[in-house]
């Protein structure tokens, strides 16, 4: 039992060490800055999760004292890895990436990036406040059509005998 | 066994974070430093689990703690930075 638990233990250190060095290899060796975005944010993260949950076998193991720290560090690196990739996604694209080489997005939305009203550079403020405005009174007009399309329609009913 | 697993993971680490470093220095575009400095405080995790290993003390792991969130608050906040020109509106 004891071997088993020692082949547990530095198979996945290998792993973790393994996809650990790829991972920064990737980082090095990719061609441009969205493809390089993979390998931090997909084997790096791998790779030290398997180094944790070694970590975690090895306390319960050999010290006999378990601590459920490293799985909590492994699913918070696990929740967090995916979400500073779309922060960093969204940089990139915001600052080097042309935006007449992307494809148009379905429907009448514009890209997240570029959309003024959802994320958007503290310079176009102005625009954005210009563009609630112009929601504002657009709700309001067609607002007043309906009401007076009731009022024509309160005029036309004949009145009852 | 363990002894030369954590010796192959250790140096692996230490690899990957020299390559990390090649990549803040010299770079194309200030994201990539950010994306590479972001691979450095996951690395450094690893390296102080292993280092936490090899002496046999549950103490790293507070620091691997405070690394993992101070990393990720510092990346999420440059990256909002650079999307926004502020962090608080």
């Amino acid at each position: 039992m004891e071997m088993f638990w020692d082949i547990l233990i530095s198979g996945l250190l290998v792993i973790g060490g393994f996809f650990g060095l790829v991972g920064s290899y990737a980082l090095v060796k990719l061609p441009d800055q969205m493809t390089r975005l993979h390998g931090p944010t997909k084997a790096a993260t791998l790779g030290v999760g398997a180094c944790l949950i070694a970590s975690m076998i090895y306390f319960g193991v050999k010290e006999d004292e378990l601590s459920l720290h490293e799985l909590m560090i492994t699913l918070f690196l696990f929740l967090t890895a995916p979400i500073t990739a779309h922060f960093i996604a969204k940089a990139t694209m915001l600052r080097d990436v042309n935006r007449d080489d992307l494809p148009k997005p379905e429907g009448d939305v514009d890209w997240a990036v570029y959309a003024p009203l959802s994320d958007t550079a503290a310079s176009e403020l102005d625009e954005v406040v210009e563009i609630h405005e112009l929601r504002e009174e657009e709700a309001r007009q067609k607002k007043r059509v309906e009401d007076d399309y009731e009022g024509e329609v309160d005029d036309t009913v004949p009145p009852r005998p | 066994m363990i002894s030369y697993a954590l010796m192959f993971a250790t140096g692996c680490y230490a690899l990957a974070l020299l390559f990390n470093l090649y990549r803040v220095v010299k770079s194309p575009g200030v994201t990539d430093r950010l994306l590479a400095l972001d691979t450095m405080t996951i690395n450094a995790i690893a390296l102080i689990i292993c280092f936490g290993i090899i002496e046999g003390s549950m103490i790293f792991f507070e620091a691997s703690v405070l690394y993992a969130m101070v990393g990720f608050v510092s990346t999420v906040a440059y990256a909002k930075f650079l999307l926004r020109g502020d962090l608080i509106e």
